[in-house]
């Protein structure tokens, strides 16, 4: 597979001038990343291991003080390429309302457009396909406010598909919302990823949420602990609770009876695999 | 609570005043007022609040929205109406006391300010009523785009007012939320002078504007990524076009204020 995005020995560090001496904290160091074409990227790790960091180093809103990262080949240091970039690689936030811009639905989704400076005919055709890819089309003349947080989720991701982007970076993009709220902002990404070839980079705390990407990437301190295929990754359970991280259910249970020499196959993610795997050893066990 | 507080005061609707072009609306609002202080006469001010109502009977707009418009101004208009009372003193002397006259002059100026005030507030208001925040704003920075050339940050003040806008709903809604969590940890807010009161307040002001700093710079941050880089090289989803409707309401309202000017002229009171 094609590489999208590379971060070669990248480091970087936050300087609080406001201190005296200026106080420096270093989120990480010589880190290294490839995401690839088409991907689906899950990033697990607890409060301030540096996945928000690091996902902010991919579309150039911070820079590190030293090694390279590549956007499809355009490095995030030359400020020419800065709005290549950012066009290829959208970001979406945490909090759904501070990064609404308008008063009016369709008027937020066009924000990137009108920046871009778009035909307003062709931001109209943009804005609508992506407001029906999100599935919010019907609610364009709504003010954003008067909607539930996983539509406001929902319209900001429309916001930056419209720039027809290559790559979207998610930030905890569920963490506000409730249980319906997180389902559908959920089935949106993955659509995206799956009907589009839009690459996905989740950063999130769900490990259900994890389970479904192609690839999660665990980071602890600064580093990246781990990178891997979901059910290489949760069948290591002891390493997760050592870092502090969650399992899914389906593999606390799985690990549970193991424990206790059931031996059942580690690899278990999902609740069906479970029930079925369940079923066999109760059987066997009649 | 304070959730329904509608600033600019939008009544939406179909009607053709709503339908006119914003800047249209914008300047006519202008010609409007300037029309209210070249009448001179009873007469003309009454041609220009004749032009009023009907304006107002196209949009619809129910009359009780008229009333609450003046409500917040009425101080004002004793003020003003007194002060002209009292220190105008042109014409016969009706009545006097101590350092005060009364004259006919003086009622004349008082009752003439008193009509063009309340006149004043309800025509802007009608601009506020039909046409939406969004559009107001939109007009603005149109309107006085030729102002760039000057280096006067037009589209800056115009997003700014957007964002304002936007963030009106969402800041009243965490004023709530703070006030109730402030009160819950036993803040009284409704008892002691004035200034207990006010002091009252600095519990919710703080974390509002802590609050509101961190949105502003996680606003930035999305903006950013949005591909923002100010008002150059912009453009809008939503394209002004004039037609022929805003064409026949400048045509009506120049023939309004020729006639008040007309009227003003020939000067029967």
């Amino acid at each position: 597979m094609e590489k999208f995005i590379e971060a070669k020995n990248i480091s970087f560090s936050y300087i609080n001038e406001m201190e005296e001496p200026p106080v420096k904290t270093t989120v990480f160091e010589n880190l290294s990343l490839d995401i690839y074409k088409g991907e689906f990227v899950a990033v697990l790790g607890h409060n301030g291991s540096g996945k928000s960091t690091l996902a902010k180093c991919m579309n150039a809103i911070n820079i590190p003080q030293s090694g390279e990262v590549l956007v499809n080949g355009m490095s995030i240091k030359d400020p020419e390429k800065l709005l290549d970039i950012r066009q290829s690689v959208g970001m979406v936030f945490q909090n759904p309302d501070n990064q609404i811009v308008a008063t009016v639905v369709e008027e937020d989704v066009a924000f990137a457009l009108e920046n871009m400076g778009v035909e307003p005919g062709e931001i109209r055709r943009r804005v609508d396909n992506a407001l029906k890819t999100v599935g919010m089309y019907k609610y364009r003349l709504h003010a954003p406010h008067k909607l539930s947080g996983g539509q406001k989720q929902r319209v900001a991701i429309a916001g930056i598909l419209a720039m027809s982007p290559e790559c979207i970076l998610l930030d905890e993009p569920t963490a506000m919302l409730d249980p319906k709220g997180r389902q559908e902002v959920l089935k949106t990404i993955k659509e995206l990823n799956k009907n589009n070839g839009v690459t996905i980079v989740l950063i999130t705390h769900y490990m259900d949420e994890a389970v479904q990407a192609d690839r999660v990437v665990v980071m602890d301190n600064g580093k990246i602990v781990m990178s891997d295929k979901p059910k290489k990754i949760f069948s290591r359970v002891k390493k997760l609770k050592d870092i502090g991280l969650d399992v899914p259910q389906v593999t606390e249970l799985v690990y549970s009876l193991n424990q206790d020499g059931y031996g059942l196959d580690p690899e278990i993610i999902t609740e069906d695999e479970c029930v079925d795997a369940l079923y066999e050893l109760l059987k066997s066990n009649l | 609570m304070i959730k329904d507080i509608t600033i600019g005061q939008f009544f939406p609707g179909q009607s053709i005043v709503h339908n006119l072009d914003p800047r249209i609306k914008l300047l006519l609002t202008v010609v409007y007022i300037i029309m209210l202080f070249i009448a001179d006469t009873f007469l003309g001010l009454l041609t220009g609040i004749v032009f009023l109502t009907a304006a107002y009977m196209i949009s619809k707009i129910p009359f009780k929205m008229i009333l609450k418009s003046v409500k917040p101004i009425i101080p004002l208009i004793i003020f003003t109406g007194i002060l002209n009372l009292f220190f105008i003193s042109t014409g016969e002397t009706l009545f006097k006391f101590w350092i005060f006259r009364i004259t006919t002059g003086s009622i004349k100026t008082a009752v003439f300010m008193i009509v063009r005030i309340i006149a004043l507030i309800i025509g802007t208001s009608l601009l506020t009523y039909t046409t939406s925040p969004i559009a107001l704003t939109d007009a603005i920075e149109r309107v006085l785009s030729p102002l760039k050339k000057i280096k006067l940050p037009v589209h800056e003040v115009a997003m700014m007012m957007t964002i304002a806008l936007r963030f009106i709903p969402t800041l009243v809604e965490e004023t709530d939320k703070i006030t109730m969590a402030q009160k819950a940890r036993g803040a009284d807010m409704e008892s002691g002078s004035l200034i207990k009161r006010a002091k009252a307040l600095i519990p919710i002001l703080i974390p509002l504007f802590v609050s509101a700093f961190r949105r502003a710079e996680e606003l930035a941050m999305a903006m950013e990524c949005r591909l923002y880089h100010g008002g150059e090289g912009r453009t809008r989803l939503k394209q002004l076009h004039y037609s022929p409707r805003d064409l026949y309401a400048v045509i009506i309202s120049i023939a309004f204020v020729v006639l008040v000017v007309i009227i003003d002229r020939v000067n029967i009171f």
